[in-house]
């Protein structure tokens, strides 16, 4: 049986990941993002502000804001996994967690190749979420999915796949 | 350079002027008209993507590729209503150099009743490979059928 001590620096671990990855996009924060998770799987929010409209008509948000919003949650989702799980075993054998600054040191964001984005709906003026979905790791690649919802998370109003480069990583 | 694109009436410009994240990103557009578009975006630091490298995050890029394929849709033709992207798919070339501005450039190579198929480019100006493209379709604003 694992030790609490040794579950406690695994979380410990990605609370601090997360921190780090967030801390190295800044249009992350321009946006106002903010990232919290469940277990191994991130949730994204993005608050609405005025300048996030793209059809004042309606009003809905700009489909950059949208599209911004997913590659974001993508790349976040998609570099703490691979950040967990190369050092999962790690933590769990040590009775330590990974210091802040090693995190930062190691920790990598991937580039992307290509995002294809399906907006189904307008965005409402309204915050909005984003969970993303690692369908594969391989050596070089990765393919990753994403959907953002405002009210239903069962009636996403956009989502996203795209392919990152993970072999520098 | 463009000058073979005629100007857009006053107000699909100015729609797209005062889009309220076209300024918060300081997009400008440069040319309009004729199912054609080219805007432009300075470089800021509250756009970067990875602070390690000062490139620009590809979410910027494609707020760019979206709203200049936009507004081309909306020059194709005799608008009649407004348009919304239904897919847009953009290719990443490479990382455009920090500090540069951003050029986009759309042009609509068919225009249907019921949807309008765009592609566009994003330079920076340093090589000849563009930053990013773009392949877009969006909601025609066209009732009448055009080609």
């Amino acid at each position: 049986m694992k030790s609490v001590m040794k579950i406690n620096g695994l979380d410990l671990m990605r609370k601090r990941a997360l921190k780090s990855l967030i801390k190295k996009i800044p249009f992350c924060n321009t946006l106002g993002i903010k990232v919290d998770y469940l277990g191994d799987e991130i949730t994204a929010h993005l608050p609405f502000k005025e300048e996030f409209i793209g059809n004042p008509a309606i009003p809905a948000l700009h489909g950059g804001v949208i599209g911004s919003f997913l590659e974001i949650t993508a790349i976040i989702q998609l570099s703490w996994t691979f950040f967990i799980k190369n050092n999962k075993e790690e933590v769990l054998l040590r009775d330590d967690t990974i210091s802040k600054s090693d995190i930062a040191k190691t920790i990598k964001l991937p580039k992307t190749i290509d995002i294809t984005i399906d907006y189904l709906h307008s965005g409402l003026p309204l915050e909005s979420f984003a969970r993303a979905s690692v369908d594969r790791i391989g050596r070089r690649y990765a393919s990753v999915s994403a959907k953002t919802w405002q009210t239903d998370p069962g009636k996403p109003f956009a989502k996203a796949s795209g392919h990152f480069v993970v072999s520098k990583f | 350079m463009n000058e073979d694109i005629p100007l857009a009436p006053n107000t699909v410009q100015e729609f797209f002027m005062n889009l309220p994240f076209s300024k918060f990103l300081g997009l400008t557009l440069d040319r309009l008209g004729g199912g054609k578009a080219v805007m432009s975006m300075p470089y800021q630091k509250k756009l970067i993507g990875d602070s390690k490298t000062g490139v620009i995050h590809g979410g910027v890029v494609t707020t760019l590729l979206d709203s200049c394929c936009g507004a081309a849709v909306m020059t194709a033709g005799d608008p009649k209503f407004s348009t919304a992207t239904i897919d847009l798919r953009i290719d990443y070339m490479r990382p455009a150099e920090p500090k540069r501005v951003i050029v986009a450039e759309a042009k609509c190579y068919r225009v249907t009743s019921s949807v309008v198929f765009v592609r566009a480019t994003a330079q920076d100006g340093t090589k000849e490979i563009p930053v990013a493209t773009a392949t877009g379709a969006f909601t025609s604003p066209f009732s009448v059928k055009k080609t």
